[in-house]
């Protein structure tokens, strides 16, 4: 018998985790990487609503879907962006991208 | 008469046109223009006058005032309002008549004595904006607007006695005449503020009907510190008389204002701008005589003591224009004591009759002294009296008229200055005895102290001159004005004043006292001639025994009392020591100190919290983070 | 019973997984992590009996994101430049912020009395969504069926598409 709680204990920490990673990383790719562990928590934290607490209905796994294909198309651009920095600046490391600071 | 106001129009536009196109004309022409345009107001002011005296005329046997055309600029209760207009009166025609006169005099002579002078134009210019503001300063129908123009001339005769601006001691000069005459004009606002308080007007016709009516009624039963409100108000406004009219003890700027050109010394320190406060002392004559006769009497004693004393002074001095403008300190003051010793109708008021006569013939024999002065400086580039004798046969016009203005000056018939002395001194006799007794000796000093000046110029010993520089007779263009002017000086005197200009405008008999007056003045003037002829018309040693064996006393005198140390000291050690130090302490330590404070408290605020606004998205997201942490857990726990 | 065992090794496999990732040194490793992370997760959906979420979940992230994130590394390495070196500060400031926000959390969890889920049949691996109501509910405009959320969101991946052309083309 698994309960629900085991399920959001697992998304906190992972969620927190990606909060650490994305406070204390410096590279740009490495942020990312923290900020898909972050979503994919709140993924996790839908689905796992919608089985145990309204499993006649099919919300939750329907935003989770929908997340999932937000997540990809975020990361998509992000990464696009990433890329230019770096042709741009030559570095992807995010205390190096000052150039339009005043 | 609405053309009266083409007299005031017709200089500005000259001083608009000279100021901002004259860099472009040559030197002549914008002479001529100036001139011209004078020559223009000069007629306008005679036929005003001719219009204003015959042709309007009494009625009722007063002249009334007249006001051609006045309208309201500012209106700050339904009674309190400035207007600005024209008035004609009795003395404000005179005004102009004497004004245009001497100001045309005077352009026409700067063509010849300026003549090749840098910034010519610009001479013209202030020229003109004096005569406008002078102009506008007589014909004020209010208090205010007299206030507005007042200040115009303080201005404009600050930059014409600092025309040579690169000489320090002109600026020097100039400074010190803004300064001492603003210094007065503040006493001079005051002294308006506390009558207009009282009175609720500016305007000079009602402040003064009826015996000052309103003036008395209005601030009757109030006093302060002992002097009733309108004895201060009065006082106030006799200041800013004094400081323009050089009264002791503000008169220390005008002996230094004759650091400007000689013709703006005749214009300015001898016939215009220097009675103005005896005019505004005359314009308000009922004000002062109803409801402040003790300031009255202040004016007379001050005007006494001034008169003696600059009288005294102008012996000692050796700078012509020195002289002179010691004499027109103290000619000045006789007109002050004239008006203080006045009453209001009939004989009474010979005092009031004789001060504007005396204003009157005083203008032209002093301009006159003036340009003649100017004249013999111009041949022997010097204002020292040690550099000049025998003048008499190289400048043979400019002697006669000098001799004529000394013998108008001194009061000698049939010259101008007799009339108008002797009249002064017939209202002293029936007023104080002191005050006239005073007079006659000052009268003496006069005739003495002005022989003096013309017999070390013009007699006494020949120096010696460079061929190239032989001393010669001034131009035609300097040499006419001084005719004129000598005409004038010797037959204004003639001119029957009390028919046309007494303090209730009825024209009163006034005779002329030989016995008691005109005697003894005519025996005291000879008295001064003849000593200054025996001391001085051969150029002997004993004016230089006499002033040694009188020591310290005539050391005072050509240091002119050390007035100006005093004040100096007044300055420096009081003022600006006391009052200035501190206040300068004050704001440099305590309100620019709370500023510095201020912006060095924001500065090290900034300085420690713009950490804060990194740019770093990822403290952005922490503090995002941690504050709805902590949100969360209030809301949780509390 | 085995359910709970699977879970519990799935749990620990994901959460030490996911502190690889975000400690790791080699950006690459991360990305691998990472991967590890999402295939888990695809696990757990499994558990929960969503066997279609699973699906997308191991194709769009792990077989397209993933892909992506590694060639994103591999156009933007520099020699050795993979290594961070942290700064202790931010470290301490992250730990306080992920502690804080674990256990204010995790408090909150167990403290919650959630509805009653217990007597509910299809957690014990029943309740499989079949493929048709799904695809009716993504293409049907009635109420819980989401039409107009999938255009918009296609419409957003269109838009992705011409942006990250635009934005990473060279120029």
């Amino acid at each position: 018998m698994i309960k629900m709680e085991y399920y959001l204990i697992v998304s906190t920490l992972m969620f927190f985790i990606g909060i650490y990673g994305f406070v204390v990383r410096k590279n740009m790719l490495a942020i990312l990487i923290s900020l898909e562990l972050v979503l994919n928590a709140v993924e996790i934290n839908f689905a796992v609503f919608n089985r145990y607490l309204f499993p006649g209905s099919m919300e939750g796994m329907f935003f989770t879907l929908f997340g999932i294909a937000i997540t990809a198309a975020e990361t998509a651009i992000a990464i696009a962006i990433i890329i230019n920095v770096y042709r741009n600046i030559g570095s992807i490391n995010v205390r190096k991208i000052n150039k339009m600071k005043g | 008469m609405e053309y009266s106001l083409l007299i005031l129009v017709t200089p500005f536009v000259l001083f608009l046109l000279l100021g901002l196109t004259g860099h472009k004309m040559k030197h002549h022409v914008a002479g001529f223009i100036g001139t011209l345009g004078m020559g223009l107001a000069a007629v306008l002011s005679y036929v005003v006058a001719f219009q204003y005296f015959f042709v309007i005329g009494k009625t009722g046997g007063i002249f009334k005032e007249l006001i051609p055309m006045s309208f309201e600029w500012l209106r700050f209760t339904d009674k309190l309002h400035i207007e600005l207009g024209i008035l004609l009166d009795p003395i404000s025609v005179m005004m102009l008549v004497v004004i245009t006169t001497v100001s045309l005099m005077v352009h026409l002579y700067s063509l010849g004595y300026m003549h090749g002078e840098k910034g010519f134009q610009r001479y013209y210019a202030f020229l003109s904006l004096f005569s406008f503001s002078m102009l506008g300063l007589v014909v004020a129908t209010n208090i205010f607007q007299m206030y507005i123009f007042w200040e115009l001339v303080g201005v404009s005769s600050y930059s014409l006695i600092g025309f040579y601006y690169q000489k320090p001691s002109a600026v020097a000069a100039s400074k010190k005449a803004f300064i001492v005459t603003r210094f007065a004009d503040l006493g001079f606002l005051v002294g308006i503020l506390i009558l207009s308080f009282y009175t609720g007007t500016f305007d000079f016709g009602a402040l003064t009907a009826n015996n000052a009516e309103l003036a008395v009624t209005s601030m009757q039963g109030l006093s302060f510190m002992g002097l009733s409100i309108g004895a201060w108000a009065m006082a106030l406004i006799f200041m800013g008389g004094a400081g323009k009219s050089a009264m002791f003890p503000l008169h220390i700027w005008l002996p230094d204002a004759m650091e400007g050109p000689t013709p703006v010394s005749a214009l300015i320190h001898a016939a215009t701008m220097v009675v103005a406060g005896v005019f505004l002392v005359a314009r308000l004559f009922p004000v002062y005589l109803f409801a402040a006769p003790e300031v009255l009497t202040l004016i007379a004693y001050i005007g006494t003591f001034t008169a003696l004393f600059a009288a005294i002074i102008a012996v000692t001095q050796t700078d012509i224009k020195r002289v002179l403008a010691f004499s027109t300190i103290s000619q000045i003051a006789y007109m002050m004591v004239s008006l203080g010793v006045s009453g209001y109708g009939g004989h009474d008021g010979v005092g009031y009759m004789a001060s504007m006569f005396h204003l009157f013939t005083h203008a032209f024999f002093k301009a006159l002294l003036f340009l003649g002065a100017g004249s013999v400086i111009h041949a022997v580039h010097s204002n020292e009296m040690k550099d000049m004798g025998r003048l008499h046969k190289y400048m043979p016009v400019s002697s006669i008229t000098f001799f004529i203005a000394c013998l108008a000056i001194a009061g000698i018939p049939p010259f101008s200055g007799f009339f108008s002395k002797d009249e002064i001194l017939a209202a002293a006799l029936h007023h104080d005895k002191l005050i006239f007794f005073v007079m006659l000796f000052v009268a003496g000093l006069t005739a003495f102290y002005m022989f003096r000046l013309y017999f070390n110029i013009f007699w006494g010993k020949e120096k010696e001159y460079d061929n190239h520089h032989k001393p010669h007779e001034s131009p035609a263009l300097m040499t006419v004005p001084l005719i004129i002017l000598a005409i004038f000086s010797v037959f204004t005197g003639l001119i029957p004043f009390p028919e046309f200009i007494t303090a209730d405008r009825m024209s009163f008999a006034a005779h002329i006292e030989w016995g008691t007056v005109a005697i003894p003045s005519i025996v005291v003037a000879l008295t001064g001639i003849v000593i200054a002829f025996v001391l001085y018309a051969k150029g002997s040693e004993k004016p230089a025994q006499i002033a040694k064996s009188l020591g310290g006393f005539y050391a005072a005198t050509v240091n002119k009392f050390y007035l100006d140390e005093v004040w100096m000291f007044i300055t420096k050690s009081v003022i600006f020591k006391l009052i200035s130090e501190p206040i300068k302490w004050f704001d440099r330590h305590v309100i620019d100190g709370a500023m510095n404070g201020l912006a060095w408290t924001t500065q090290k605020v900034s300085d420690s919290i713009k950490g804060l606004q990194s740019g770093q998205v990822q403290l952005y997201v922490w503090a995002y983070v941690v504050g709805s942490l902590v949100i969360a857990a209030l809301v949780l726990f509390f | 019973m085995a359910n709970l065992i699977i879970f519990i090794c799935l749990a620990l496999f994901i959460v030490i997984m996911s502190v690889m990732a975000v400690t790791s040194k080699k950006i690459l490793r991360a990305v691998t992590y990472l991967l590890f992370v999402l295939i888990g997760t695809a696990g757990l959906y499994l558990l929960l009996n969503y066997h279609f979420l699973a699906a997308v979940q191991i194709s769009v992230y792990a077989g397209g994101i993933v892909v992506l994130f590694i060639f994103a590394v591999f156009l933007t390495s520099n020699k050795g430049d993979m290594i961070d070196n942290h700064n202790k500060k931010r470290i301490l400031y992250g730990i306080i912020a992920a502690v804080a926000g674990v256990a204010l959390t995790g408090f909150v969890l167990l403290k919650h009395e959630f509805l009653n889920y217990l007597d509910n049949p299809t957690i014990a691996g029943d309740g499989e969504i079949n493929m048709k109501m799904i695809g009716q509910a993504l293409m049907g405009t009635e109420k819980y069926q989401y039409l107009l959320p999938f255009e918009i969101l296609s419409v957003l991946l269109l838009a992705c598409i011409i942006g990250g052309i635009l934005i990473a083309r060279k120029r």
